[in-house]
């Protein structure tokens, strides 16, 4: 059993591993209790997980919970909440850039590392980010719109 | 425990599942959930505030919305401040499964009508407590209204906190579409928000205290039986345990991790089975499937006359592969199961039906078992989610206490149901001058009995049911064409088996069959050489067919010439455009693609989809738009990338890389007119505008290269191939 710290959103948490082949994931939903972060394949393919750690968009499904200790991890529910929420998740809402909702975790994270590293993106910027990001409902071109919006009035 | 009633569930703070907020003042006007009353629907609580109860889901299409702005609009108050309950067995009507596109078509028109029948009552009411004729009075923000002098009462002081006890009124006067103000309006869906701040619990994220994490175990091949099973090899994972009925194998952990690590670990000897054809023999398996039932979809004059002594006879075969709904979040339920009933959590599109499924199957008493709908990811038909609670009820009855069961992405891949595979042949007769003499098209779907459920898959391995049930969605629909042809023979041959276990899967058989007919319609437009559009518009009367087509013509410029272009370059670019009249019976849908393929690889990419769509009286345009776009993306996906695999022991294609989706880089420009008919009756949105994508976009293949396209998807290696072939 090893105990490790994760900085999420802000608060240092501790979490009991005894597997180290555990996914962050894991302890991100199952210990911690967050919803942000989705189960979608395990296999690092469709991005429903995705977390930013130190600023990177990351898979938490294929990054191991022990590899985050004591690292910088930022979920959905840490950009914003239903009162002040960040200006990528106003511009999804403006958009209405979700069916059924399940992918746009993995689209408002993947987005907002993006928009860090790159402000102003071209339509094929945002394409190109979001390749890796699959959504079934099709939701795509809202969702192009909306990360063009949150950049337009970043 | 007593049966669950409504009045039970919410006079008891500490039965109420909170996954909705009621208005205060709600539970003590209601005990019924009978569809044909209006208490079954809605409730004024002392407060004014209106509950909805809602035996249709929401599944992501904005029916939460929606729903909320027809009774708002029939009754006359803020959309704001009403509440909805939705698919929960304990507190909505059965209204049937969600699917099929008709939660407002049928879920929605019949709470309307039950708000219609509460509007006339609080009318009633207010005319004797204001002493003025109904006529004279309004319903406004919650209030009833009497014009002129302004005399006013609130739905809260004639009925608040009281029952209606009345039956729904079939002619209980509806408001006039005219003077609509929240019906037609984009009204923002209300769980959105929720959704994108990671404050919405989908199914994925329920937790009931004491339950333990499950993983089911399947077999290596579909049909083999457990032999042996070795609980010692998952004996270092904490609390791991195993479950074992027949051949039913699952592994249970408190932590969810354990629960995967016990389900990779676990040891188990399995019988081997080898009962499929292979997908590579497909369709050569369905060719010599027996028939069942032979059903005639329509017939007009003598087709089959015709052609025997027709002079120039075409023919070609269209099919359509077997495909995964292929859920982004793997299906979910929790279940706990106690004395002879219980709660089930489900994102099932079926849950009154499941709820007396989970109780047969398992024995238990279904008064006193209770499914609440929570979302989960999106469906698009009969997914793993029933499935999964089954597996979740059968579980918690075992072990006594709650368990959550979470299927693995090769589940939800490898174990869905999957939309059946489809064989068309048709034929047609051409005179000289080139019009269509006779039409012929024979479908071969495998057998459907409607509402019957699938057999679930740890019912079936528990040796609970038979297995023999099929269910997948009215797919010989569409199989005729929309058009006046003197000769038309369409008939369904419902073939007794199929190789995977099927469901209904969006626009159920519609997508294949608009694929064969529309495509088989161009077919004979390139014999005439006449121009696609114009033909059809020529043998098509019904005047909102010939508008969606019209309204086509002008997004995409068309300009009339026969198909295809003749073109010489690497890089070839088409247009093609479909039609379809959904089910012959409800929205128009007028569908055009351009397109590219690059002759040297095969490669389509999808420039362009214009769509002008009529599902009749929208409630909430930008609901529909959304679902429009949906419907395209989803079977561009479908058309060019989507197939399942298998062996002769079990599906290949297990994730997303053995099975492709459409991602961000495919995505076309999309340009949909919505036509507006206030006037119609509302028809549903889901589906549709599915239905005509795979043609326009075999179309718009054919026009820039000259080769047809017959089977989907239109992967590079087809149409390289038939490049090729064209070539030699």
């Amino acid at each position: 059993m090893i105990e490790i710290t994760l900085r999420v959103n802000g608060q240092n948490q501790k979490v009991a591993v005894d597997d180290p082949n555990m996914p962050l994931l894991y302890a991100l939903r199952d210990d911690l209790g967050l919803r942000g972060p989705k189960f979608g394949c395990g296999l690092g393919q469709c991005g429903a997980c995705c977390v930013i750690i130190e600023g990177e968009a990351a898979r938490s499904c294929v990054t191991l919970a022990i590899d985050t200790h004591e690292k910088e991890i930022k979920t959905l529910e840490g950009l914003g909440d239903l009162d002040r929420p960040s200006r990528v998740q106003k511009a999804f809402i403006a958009e209405q850039a979700a069916q059924c909702g399940y992918c746009t975790n993995g689209m408002i994270m993947t987005a907002t590392a993006l928009l860090s590293r790159r402000p102003r993106p071209t339509e094929t910027d945002v394409r190109e980010a979001l390749a890796q990001n699959l959504c079934r409902c099709g939701s795509h071109a809202r969702v192009i719109a909306a990360v063009l919006r949150a950049a337009r009035e970043g | 425990m007593t049966a669950i009633t409504r009045r039970s569930l919410l006079c008891s703070a500490a039965t109420v599942i909170v996954t909705f907020s009621l208005p205060r003042g709600a539970e003590a006007s209601v005990n019924t959930v009978a569809a044909d009353s209006v208490d079954g629907y809605l409730s004024v609580a002392r407060d004014g505030g209106v509950t909805v109860f809602a035996g249709k889901v929401d599944l992501g299409t904005g029916a939460r919305a929606a729903i909320r702005q027809i009774v708002a609009e029939e009754l006359g108050l803020s959309p704001g401040r009403i509440a909805l309950v939705e698919g929960d067995t304990a507190l909505t009507p059965d209204q049937g499964s969600t699917g099929g596109s008709t939660g407002i078509m049928v879920g929605g028109v019949q709470i309307r009508q039950a708000a219609a029948t509460a509007r006339a009552r609080l009318l009633s009411l207010a005319s004797a407590s204001l002493n003025r004729p109904v006529s004279d009075l309004e319903t406004s923000d919650g209030m009833v209204v009497a014009r002129g002098d302004g005399g006013a009462v609130s739905f809260a002081s004639l009925i608040g906190g009281a029952a209606f006890e009345l039956p729904i009124d079939k002619t209980a006067p509806l408001r006039n579409p005219d003077a609509y103000t929240v019906v037609g309006t984009s009204y923002a869906r209300p769980d959105i928000p929720a959704k994108l701040t990671a404050r919405h619990a989908y199914v994925q994220d329920h937790r009931v205290d004491g339950m333990a994490h499950a993983r089911v175990v399947r077999p290596p091949a579909i049909g083999a039986h457990l032999n042996d099973v070795d609980a010692s090899s998952i004996a270092d994972i904490p609390g791991a345990e195993v479950v074992r009925i027949k051949d039913f194998l699952a592994v249970v952990a408190p932590r969810e991790w354990d629960a995967v690590r016990a389900l990779r670990q676990l040891k188990a000897t399995w019988s081997e089975a080898a009962t499929l054809p292979g997908s590579d023999n497909l369709f050569e398996a369905v060719r010599a499937t027996p028939v069942a039932r032979v059903e005639m979809l329509r017939s007009v004059g003598d087709a089959p006359a015709v052609l025997d002594q027709a002079q120039r006879v075409i023919h070609a075969t269209y099919s359509w592969p077997m495909q995964s709904h292929a859920s982004m979040g793997p299906s979910c339920a929790v279940a706990d199961i106690r004395d002879n009933g219980g709660t089930v959590w489900t994102a099932s599109q079926s849950t009154h039906r499941m709820r007396w499924t989970i109780a047969k199957l398992l024995g238990l008493d279904g008064a006193k078992l209770r499914l609440v709908y929570m979302d989960g990811s999106g469906s698009y038909g009969t997914n793993g989610n029933d499935d999964v609670a089954f597996e979740a009820a059968l579980l918690s009855r075992e072990l006594g206490r709650p368990v959550r069961a979470q299927w693995m992405r090769e589940d939800e891949h490898g174990w869905d149901p999957k939309g059946p595979p489809q064989l068309l042949d048709l034929r047609a007769a051409l005179r000289a001058d080139g019009s269509i003499a006779a039409w012929e098209t024979v479908a071969m779907p495998p057998v459907n009995t409607p509402n019957a459920g699938i057999p679930l898959l740890a019912a079936v391995a528990a040796g609970l049911d038979d297995g023999r049930g099929s269910q997948s969605g009215f797919t010989g629909m569409n199989s005729d064409p929309p058009y006046a042809i003197e000769n038309v023979h369409a008939e369904v041959r419902w073939l007794a088996t199929t190789p995977l276990r099927v469901s209904n899967l969006r626009a159920p058989g519609k997508i294949g069959n608009v694929l064969a007919v529309e495509s088989f319609f161009d077919e004979l437009a390139a014999a005439a050489n006449a121009d696609p559009l114009a033909l059809r518009l020529r043998l098509l009367s019904d005047p909102r067919g010939r508008e969606a087509l019209e309204r086509l013509r002008q997004m995409m410029n068309w300009t009339p010439r026969a198909s295809p272009l003749e073109r010489t370059s690497d890089l070839l670019e088409g247009r093609g455009i479909a039609y379809v009249h959904y089910k012959q019976a409800e929205n128009y849908v007028a569908m055009g693609v351009e397109a590219t393929v690059e002759r040297s690889t095969g490669a389509v990419r999808v420039l362009r989809v214009a769509c002008a769509h009529d599902c009749g009286l929208m409630i909430n345009p930008d609901a529909v738009h959304a679902q429009v776009e949906g419907c395209i993306l989803q079977t561009l996906s479908r058309t060019l990338f989507e197939e399942v695999t298998f062996d002769r022991a079990r599906v290949t294609s297990t994730d997303w890389s053995s099975y492709p989706i459409l991602t961000f880089r495919d995505v076309p420009k999309l340009d949909i007119a919505l036509i507006d008919r206030r006037h119609e009756r509302p028809l549903g949105a889901g589906e549709a505008a599915a239905a005509p994508v795979a043609a326009a976009v075999g179309n718009a293949i054919f026009d820039a290269t000259g080769v047809r396209l017959r089977q989907a998807p239109f992967t590079p290696a087809r149409v390289k191939k038939a490049l090729d072939e064209q070539a030699t």
